[in-house]
């Protein structure tokens, strides 16, 4: 076994799982028993244990969404015991494994609750409001080809490492269901703040922040009132300086600009 | 039917210059009459869908995931290539050209392989535009560092996640054309079949993820990007949800199959731990950099090792083998991932294996660590050292890594001609769901630049030179095919439902894994080869007897999904089996084992195999034809590959 605990012994664990037909029925929590859980196992490993258990029994499986299992595609999105992606600091629901439990315990598991991220099937949700955020102008104009050479311009190492911070946002959602007002701003501050760093981000950095929070209010996200649970429990890192990077191009642009949104 | 690979006339340097010239264009009054299905949003699939809404053709652009941005190519760690040569040590267009020609063990054709050398530097340019951040040096210029197969500095990154940052530039752009109509956005859509009119490519059959609802939708091409295969052999660094219905249907379809036996072997991965275990996980290539890879010396110190009498620490200097480097002093860690993978299992069936299976090499970093200190190593790999502690609980700056190889990519794919078109008109491959450009290797960092070329730089030129050439006439859904074609995915989904037998998608997915893993992996015999597909066909027939779903198909339904795609990949992993079979010899990321140097390297054999099979559908249960496609090489010799 590759753990670094090779004795320790197989769990039995009792799961309270969120279960839900589809967007337009209630949901309820069910209880479930799963035993001889590794500890060497993912936590998502532990739910296909659940699901292949439920489906000989007849039963229907829990949804989830997951997908790479690594940690960076930013599918994987439950609400565990309380927490976004559960206990562990720094880590997505895949990452996080059994050995950060004990035999005997009660988990419970839950889809993000957001107005923003309607439930689609009991623990997966709809995180589309995040793409039309993005569409709203998340981008820098530029068609393919007929671009400089891509040393042209220089950029100071520490301003494309912060750049790259921001840019590692998963989008998995964590900050939104962290935040008592389920507000989106850590998640849209970090693609504002990684182009108005950038000098490509420039031209287009004061239509890009009106537009991007229009959008995220009209999607029915929360107002920030500066709690930082977001960052706390971002399992990516991101940090609340985005947020006020971001509250300071969207005054700057409101002042400025032609207050397009 | 004679595979015509269109590959244009002229010297190698010049052909894509002159084809662009002779391409016929739309004008761009005309583009916005045609629409261009585009399945699949990583970078292959994002990239074209941005480029050719740019250029003003309509676009539909289909994901199964929730968004775009969810696609594998996100997982891609350690970096691109490119012939940029910033680093002034010796990189040209042709260098790179050359070294994937070698490390495709001279399996791929020159004409692509030059074009995806040239457009190369447009990629990183092409990038940088759209805010990617790559690494930088302190002078605001970017970085570069080493991979597998090459002795010039050409990768460019950023931190260990590579794949994130570029696919996310292309997901900026597809997601800028959304905003302006240009492109219509299909989430939680899964292809389920391409519709085909009057011989041309006319359409998708897709299934809503959400409300089960069969949809069609025509268009005047379309384009597959739906990424690799290597998750028919269940255990694989691929996300869970990478699949080959797509191309799977396509080929049922008349797309040819090519190399679907060229697989590539991953050395670099966390070692399996269970038998629960769902996916494996990469260590990035760029680790070789600075890893140093072993085992103990002897059998007997491997043997105390694994039973815990000795520790990693006990073992002195030399009685340790840095096998790598003692048999290819000139590449050392660097040699392509075939060769490194290949040694780390002879090592392994020598006895000399650690970890308490026996099944796993040591990476090293103690020696970087002394020399550059633990924050120097954080500052490069801190993400991946993470991740390797999270996942094995082991600390990485302590001990060394405990390395497996594991499958990881799939050089074939639908075969296509220089304009990137399947055997189908209208019907287009690119990324690593075509076959073109590795050969029966993958060079690292090189799947990422091959992605966004096709995207980028290829298939903005050659779809429109089709349209131009036959401007398709409007089609639209009520078309018979349409109806026949949905009719058929029905009948097949309501199929999977019914058989109500015992066991679930995954335990057949297990099955299916283990038989290719084992007969059709990184060693194969003639004798395995014949015994798996004996043992293919039974699981087949037990899967279409036996499998086991509930609930309804009109919802979300995760195991139907599942069940659709491995009904696709007892079909493909067949044609496998078949294709190494028939491969009399070794090359690349196919190893015969009666095909053998006596040092154990690959042996070719250039006079009988130096072309490309392209295998054509016959009907269920048919064996498939081959079709040969010669490769011809008149720029580089043919040798053996050496890394010494």
């Amino acid at each position: 076994m590759a753990g670094s605990n090779p004795n320790a012994k197989p769990m039995n664990l009792t799961l309270k799982v969120w279960r839900q037909r589809n967007r337009n029925t209630e949901g309820r929590i069910v209880d479930y028993k799963v035993k001889d859980i590794s500890p060497d196992m993912s936590f998502l490993e532990m739910l296909d244990v659940l699901n292949e258990d439920l489906l000989r029994q007849g039963e229907e499986p829990v949804a989830f969404d997951h997908d790479c299992r690594e940690g960076i595609c930013g599918s994987c999105n439950l609400f565990i015991n309380g927490r976004a992606h559960g206990p562990e600091k720094g880590t997505t629901t895949c990452q996080l494994h059994m050995r950060k439990f004990n035999d005997g315990d009660t988990i419970t598991i839950e889809p993000w609750r957001a107005t923003a991220f309607p439930v689609n099937k009991d623990l997966s949700v709809d995180r589309s409001a995040f793409d039309r955020i993005i569409q709203a102008g998340g981008y820098i104009s530029v068609n393919t080809g007929g671009t400089p050479d891509a040393n042209e311009i220089p950029i100071p190492k520490d301003i494309a490492d912060r750049a790259f911070e921001a840019a590692t946002c998963i989008a998995c959602g964590a900050c939104v269901a962290s935040c008592k007002n389920a507000s989106a701003m850590l998640f849209v501050s970090a693609k504002v703040s990684q182009l108005a760093l950038l000098p490509q981000g420039h031209v287009e950095r004061k239509t890009r922040v009106e537009n991007m929070v229009a959008q995220m209010d009209k999607e029915g996200f929360g107002a920030c009132t500066n709690i930082g649970s977001c960052a706390a429990e971002c399992p990516v890192g991101i940090s609340l300086e985005n947020i006020a990077i971001m509250n300071r191009e969207f005054i700057n642009a409101k002042a400025t600009s032609n207050n397009l949104a | 039917m004679i595979l015509d690979s269109k590959i244009p006339e002229g010297p190698l340097a010049e052909k894509w210059d002159k084809h662009k010239f002779n391409v016929k264009l739309v004008n761009p009054a005309n583009k916005r009459k045609y629409d261009v299905i585009i399945v699949g949003t990583g970078l292959a699939g994002a990239s074209a869908a941005a480029s050719l809404a740019e250029l003003g053709y309509n676009v539909k652009a289909f994901t199964y995931h929730d968004s775009p941005r969810r696609a594998h190519s996100i997982a891609a760690q350690g970096g691109i290539n490119a012939a940029k040569n910033y680093q002034n040590d010796g990189d040209s267009v042709y260098r790179l050209f050359y070294d994937t020609i070698k490390g495709g063990d001279y399996r791929a054709r020159e004409a692509n392989v030059y074009r995806l050398a040239q457009v190369s530097v447009n990629i990183i340019d092409q990038c940088v535009a759209q805010g990617v951040p790559f690494a930088r040096e302190y002078g605001g210029l970017l970085a570069n560092r080493s991979f597998g197969g090459a002795q010039v500095s050409r990768t460019f990154y950023a931190r260990g996640q590579t794949g994130q940052q570029l696919l996310l530039g292309a997901y900026s752009a597809l997601s800028r054309q959304v905003a302006y109509g240009k492109v219509k956005l299909y989430t939680r859509s899964e292809m389920l079949d391409v519709v085909i009119v009057d011989g041309q490519a006319r359409g998708i059959i897709t299934r809503n993820l959400i409300t089960g609802e069969i949809e069609q939708h025509s268009a005047h091409a379309v384009v597959l990007a739906t990424g690799g295969y290597g998750n028919v052999f269940y255990l694989s660094t691929n996300a869970k949800y990478c699949n080959v219905t797509a191309p799977w249907r396509a080929h049922k379809k008349g797309a040819f199959f090519a190399n679907p036996c060229f697989t590539q072997i991953h050395p670099t991965c966390i070692p399996v731990s269970g038998d629960y275990q769902s996916k494996l996980t990469l260590m990035s290539e760029s680790l070789r950099n600075d890893g140093r890879v072993w085992v103990p010396a002897s059998k007997e110190t491997a043997e105390r090792l694994r039973k815990g009498e000795i520790r990693v620490s006990d073992i002195r200097e030399e009685d340790r083998d840095y096998f790598l480097e003692r048999k290819y002093p000139a590449f050392g860690n660097l040699v392509p991932r075939d060769v490194a993978s290949r040694n780390a299992k002879m090592m392994c069936d020598e006895g000399r294996g650690v970890g308490s299976s026996g099944l796993a090499v040591y990476l090293d970093f103690a020696d970087t660590i002394k020399r550059n200190g633990a924050e120097w190593v954080s500052s490069k790999y801190g993400n991946l050292f993470e991740m390797y502690a999270k996942i094995t609980g082991e600390d990485p700056y302590e001990q060394p890594m405990r390395i497996y190889p594991a499958v990881h990519y799939t050089m074939g794919g639908l075969w296509v001609d220089y304009n990137l078109q399947t055997t189908v008109p209208g019907l287009y491959a690119t990324g690593e769901c075509n076959f073109s450009d590795h050969g029966a290797n993958r060079l690292g960092a090189s799947a990422l630049m091959q992605g966004l070329a096709d995207g980028y730089f290829v298939i903005p030129y050659t779809i429109g030179d089709y349209l131009a050439q036959t401007a398709p006439k409007p089609v639209t859904t009520d078309h018979p095919a349409f109806k026949e074609a949905e009719a058929e995915v029905r009948a097949r989904v309501q199929k999977l439902m019914s058989i109500n037998g015992t066991r679930t998608p995954d335990e057949f997915h297990k099955a299916l894994g283990h038989i290719m893993w084992e007969y059709c992996g990184m060693a194969r015999t003639a004798e395995g080869l014949q015994h798996a597909k004996k043992e293919i066909q039974k699981l087949r027939k037990e899967f279409w007897s036996d499998l086991k779903l509930v609930g309804t198909e009109g919802e979300m339904n995760q195991a139907l999904e599942k069940a659709g795609r491995v009904a696709d990949f007892l079909e493909l992993g067949e044609l496998m089996v078949d294709d190494a079979y028939n491969r009399n010899e070794s090359c690349g990321g196919h190893f015969r084992e009666e095909y053998q140097t006596p040092e154990g390297e690959a042996l070719r054999d250039d006079e009988k195999y130096a072309y490309v099979a392209a295998w054509e559908y016959q009907g269920d249960n048919q064996p498939e034809k081959l079709n040969k496609e010669e490769l011809h090489f008149e720029n580089v010799k043919l040798t053996q590959r050496s890394y010494k």
